[in-house]
C-alpha cells in the first residue's frame, strides 16, 4: 500500500512538471509583455524597465522557469496585477463561497441521480427508454444559459421566492437564502443528463450472469438491485464522481456571474477579462495538482468498492 | 452503395463495405433521416447566409427599439403624460426672444437640406431587439457563425487528436510515451479552466475561439484513436501493406485511417455539439465571438435584460434556433454512431 501510494506520487512528477511548463510556455510565448500590462498606458519606459528588473523579465527564460516553479513550490504568488491582493489570500476568500454553492449541487445531484437511475433501469421498456433518451436529449440541447436565465427570471424575480442574487457574510444566510436557487437550477439541469449516464451503468450489470443467479435463487428484486448491481455499478459511479470533483473548486462560472456570488470561479474569469496572469496561472497549476490527488484518492477507493481490484 | 440498395445480395457480390452497410443501417433509422433533413436544411440557410442572399442586412435598425412580433400587435400607445397639451393661438414673443431675429435665416439654410424620415417598423415577424434590429435576421447570421465556430473547432480538434492519436499508438515506444505524457497535461486540467487561460492570452475573435476550443478539446478522440490505432497497427492486412514496401506514413493514413474514419466521424459529430454549446457560454461570458459579430451566445447574453423589460422574442428565437439544430445534430450523431459503430449502440 505505502509502496504503491509513493510510486504513484512519483508518477505525477512529470505530469506536474507538463502542466507547470505548459502554463509557463503558453503566457510567455503568447501572452503580453507583462511589464506593459502592469505598467498601463501611460507608463515611461523607466518605469516599464523597472519592472521588468523586479519580475525578473530580463533574465534568461530558465531563470524565468525557475522563478515561476520557486512561486509554486513556496504557494507565493505575489499579488494580484488589478487589485494588489496577495494571490493567496486571494484564492482563501473566495473559495468558501464556491464550495457553498458547489458541494451541494454535487451531493444532491448524486444523492438524486443514484436512485432515480436504478428505478428507471429496473422499469426499463423500449418505448420508455426511447422517449426518455429523446427528451433527454431536447432537454439537453438547450443551453445552461437558457435555464439559469429564465429560472432567474422566473422563480425569482416573478415569483419572488428566492432574492434575484446576492451574497452575505453568515455561512447559514447563504446556505438557505441565497444559494438554493443556483444550487436548484444547477441540479434541475444536471439531473438528467446523470441519471442517463448511471442508467446505462446500472443495465450493463443488469445483463450479467450473477443477477440471473441472484434472482433464481429467490432474492427479492429490491435486495438484487441494492446489494449485487449497486454494488457493482460502483465502479464507474466513483470514476464519475472523481471526474466531477475537481471542478467544484473553481466553480460554475455561469452560476457564479449569474447570481453574483464572489466566488472562485468569477474571480478567475475577472482575471482572464483583466489580464491578471498571476491569478490565473496559480489557479491552473493547483487545480491541476487537485485533480491529480483526487484520480489518485479515485484510484485508493476502487479497491473498498471492489476489492478484485488490486493495486500495482 | 448500389448492391446496398438492391435489398438482396448475389451470392457472388462483393459483401458490402462498411459504409454502405452503415448508409444502409442509417436510411432504416427514421428518427435519424428526419434529423438528418433538419440539418440539411440548417446547412443551406447558413450557405444562403453566408453567400450575403439572406440576412445580409442583420446590422440595419430597420424597426422602433424592441418592437414586438407581428402576431402579438403593435405595443400600445403609451398613455401621454399628467401634462395637457396647451390650447388657443400661440402667443407672440417675437419682441422679448432675442433669438427671434435670426429665425428666418436658419429656417433658408435648414431648407437647404434634405432630411429623410426613416420609416421605422412597429413590428418584424419575430420582433426587433434593443436596437430595433430583425431577431430573425439576427437569428440566421448568429447560426451561421454558432455553427461555423462549432464545425471548425471540431474539425481543427478531430485532425489534431487524430494525427496524436495515430503517431502514439502507430509507432509507441518514446514518441508514444512523449504523447500519453502531454494527455496527461492535458487532462489533468479541467477543460473550462485550460479553455479560459488558453484565452486569456490569446485575446478575443472567432477565429480565437476556433483555436482554443481545437487546441483544448483533441484528448477525448486521440484516447480513442490511440486504441483504434494500437489494435490495427499488427493485423495482417497492415503487415501486408508492410510486406510489400509501404512506408509508415502510407499504413497509417491510407490503410490504417480508412478502416476507422467511422470512429473519427462519430467523435467529430460529438464534438461538434459540445463545442457550439461551449461557444454560446464563451459567447456570454464575453470571451467569445466579439461585439460587431452575432451568435446564439451574444444573442442570449442580450436577451437577459430584456426579458426583465418583458422583451421574451429574441430569447425565445435564439433558444428555438439552438434548439432545433442541437437536437437534430446530437439525434444525428446517435444515429450514425449506431450506424457506423453497433458495438457502441446504448453507451453514452
Amino acid at each position: 500500500m505505502a509502496a504503491y501510494l509513493l510510486r504513484r506520487l512519483w508518477q505525477m512528477v512529470p505530469t506536474l512538471a507538463g502542466v507547470v511548463l505548459l502554463v509557463f510556455v503558453l503566457f510567455k510565448a503568447f501572452g503580453g509583455d507583462p511589464a506593459e500590462i502592469l505598467g498601463g498606458l501611460n507608463a515611461t519606459p523607466q518605469q516599464i524597465e523597472s519592472i521588468r528588473q523586479q519580475l525578473g523579465l530580463d533574465r534568461p527564460w530558465w531563470v524565468q522557469l525557475w522563478i515561476f516553479v520557486q512561486q509554486i513550490a513556496s504557494f507565493d504568488w505575489g499579488r494580484s496585477w488589478a487589485t494588489g491582493e496577495p494571490v493567496a489570500q486571494l484564492f482563501a476568500s473566495r473559495l468558501p463561497a464556491t464550495l457553498t454553492v458547489m458541494l451541494p449541487i454535487l451531493l444532491l445531484d448524486t444523492l438524486l441521480a443514484l436512485p432515480l437511475a436504478l428505478a428507471v433501469a429496473a422499469w426499463r421498456g423500449s418505448l420508455t427508454d426511447r422517449l426518455v433518451m429523446v427528451a433527454t436529449t431536447v432537454a439537453l440541447s438547450i443551453s445552461f444559459l437558457v435555464y439559469i436565465i429564465v429560472g432567474q427570471y422566473l422563480f425569482a424575480f416573478q415569483l419572488g421566492w428566492f432574492p434575484v442574487q446576492g451574497w452575505s457574510d453568515s455561512l447559514w444566510t447563504n446556505l438557505t437564502v441565497y444559494a438554493p436557487l443556483p444550487v436548484l437550477l444547477a441540479v434541475l439541469v444536471g439531473l438528467a443528463p446523470q441519471t442517463r449516464l448511471y442508467r446505462s451503468f446500472f443495465l450493463d450489470e443488469i445483463g450479467q450472469d450473477y443477477v440471473r443467479t441472484a434472482r433464481a435463487k429467490g432474492l427479492a428484486e429490491p435486495v438484487v438491485l441494492l446489494r449485487h448491481v449497486l454494488r457493482n455499478a460502483l465502479i464507474p459511479i466513483l470514476t464519475n464522481i472523481g471526474l466531477a470533483l475537481p471542478s467544484i473548486f473553481v466553480g460554475s462560472f455561469l452560476i457564479e456571474v449569474f447570481f453574483s456570488i464572489p466566488g472562485l470561479g468569477r474571480e478567475v474569469l475577472l482575471a482572464v477579462n483583466r489580464s491578471d496572469y498571476p491569478v490565473i496561472q496559480a489557479v491552473t497549476v493547483y487545480v491541476a495538482l487537485l485533480t491529480m490527488a483526487v484520480n489518485l484518492l479515485v484510484d485508493l477507493l476502487y479497491m473498498w468498492a471492489d476489492p478484485r481490484v488490486e493495486l500495482k | 452503395m448500389t448492391a446496398a440498395s438492391a435489398g438482396h445480395l448475389p451470392a457472388d457480390a462483393p459483401s458490402p463495405g462498411v459504409w454502405s452497410a452503415a448508409a444502409r443501417r442509417l436510411r432504416a433509422d427514421r428518427i435519424g433521416m428526419a434529423c438528418l433533413g433538419v440539418v440539411a436544411v440548417f446547412l443551406l440557410l447558413i450557405a444562403a447566409s453566408a453567400s450575403g442572399l439572406v440576412a445580409g442586412g442583420w446590422q440595419r435598425e430597420v424597426a422602433v427599439p424592441s418592437a414586438p412580433p407581428g402576431f402579438a400587435g403593435p405595443r400600445p400607445v403609451q398613455a401621454p403624460g399628467a401634462l395637457q397639451a396647451p390650447a388657443g393661438p400661440r402667443a407672440d414673443l417675437s419682441d422679448v426672444d432675442p433669438l427671434a431675429p435670426r429665425y428666418g435665416e436658419w429656417d433658408a439654410r435648414a431648407a437647404q437640406f434634405r432630411a429623410v424620415e426613416i420609416q421605422r417598423l412597429q413590428t418584424l415577424p419575430l420582433g426587433a431587439d434593443r436596437m430595433g434590429r430583425d431577431v430573425l435576421s439576427k437569428a440566421v447570421k448568429g447560426t451561421e457563425v454558432s455553427v461555423f465556430v462549432g464545425l471548425m473547432a471540431a474539425l481543427l480538434a478531430t485532425a489534431i487528436g487524430t494525427l496524436l492519436g495515430a503517431l502514439a499508438g502507430f509507432f509507441g515506444g518514446r514518441l508514444g510515451d512523449a504523447l500519453e505524457w502531454l494527455y496527461n497535461v492535458f487532462t489533468s486540467i479541467p477543460g473550462i479552466l485550460l479553455i479560459f487561460a488558453f484565452a486569456a492570452v490569446f485575446g478575443r475573435g472567432i477565429g480565437t475561439v476556433v483555436l482554443i476550443l481545437g487546441l483544448t478539446g483533441w484528448t477525448g478522440v486521440y484516447r480513442l484513436l490511440r486504441a483504434e490505432f494500437m489494435k490495427h497497427a499488427v493485423r495482417d492486412y497492415v503487415r501486408a501493406a508492410q510486406a510489400i514496401g509501404a512506408s509508415a506514413a502510407s499504413r497509417m493514413f491510407r490503410h490504417i485511417l480508412p478502416n476507422v474514419s467511422h470512429v473519427v466521424l462519430v467523435q467529430l459529430s460529438i464534438l461538434t455539439v459540445g463545442f457550439i454549446k461551449a461557444e454560446v457560454i464563451l459567447s456570454y461570458l464575453g470571451l467569445g465571438v466579439p461585439v460587431d459579430q452575432v451568435s446564439w451566445g451574444t444573442m442570449l447574453a442580450e436577451a437577459q435584460s430584456e426579458l426583465l423589460l418583458g422583451h421574451w422574442w429574441q430569447l425565445t428565437t435564439a433558444t428555438l434556433f439552438m434548439a432545433v439544430f442541437v437536437t437534430a445534430f446530437s439525434l444525428l450523431t446517435d444515429a450514425l454512431r449506431d450506424a457506423l459503430d453497433p458495438k457502441l449502440r446504448g453507451l453514452e
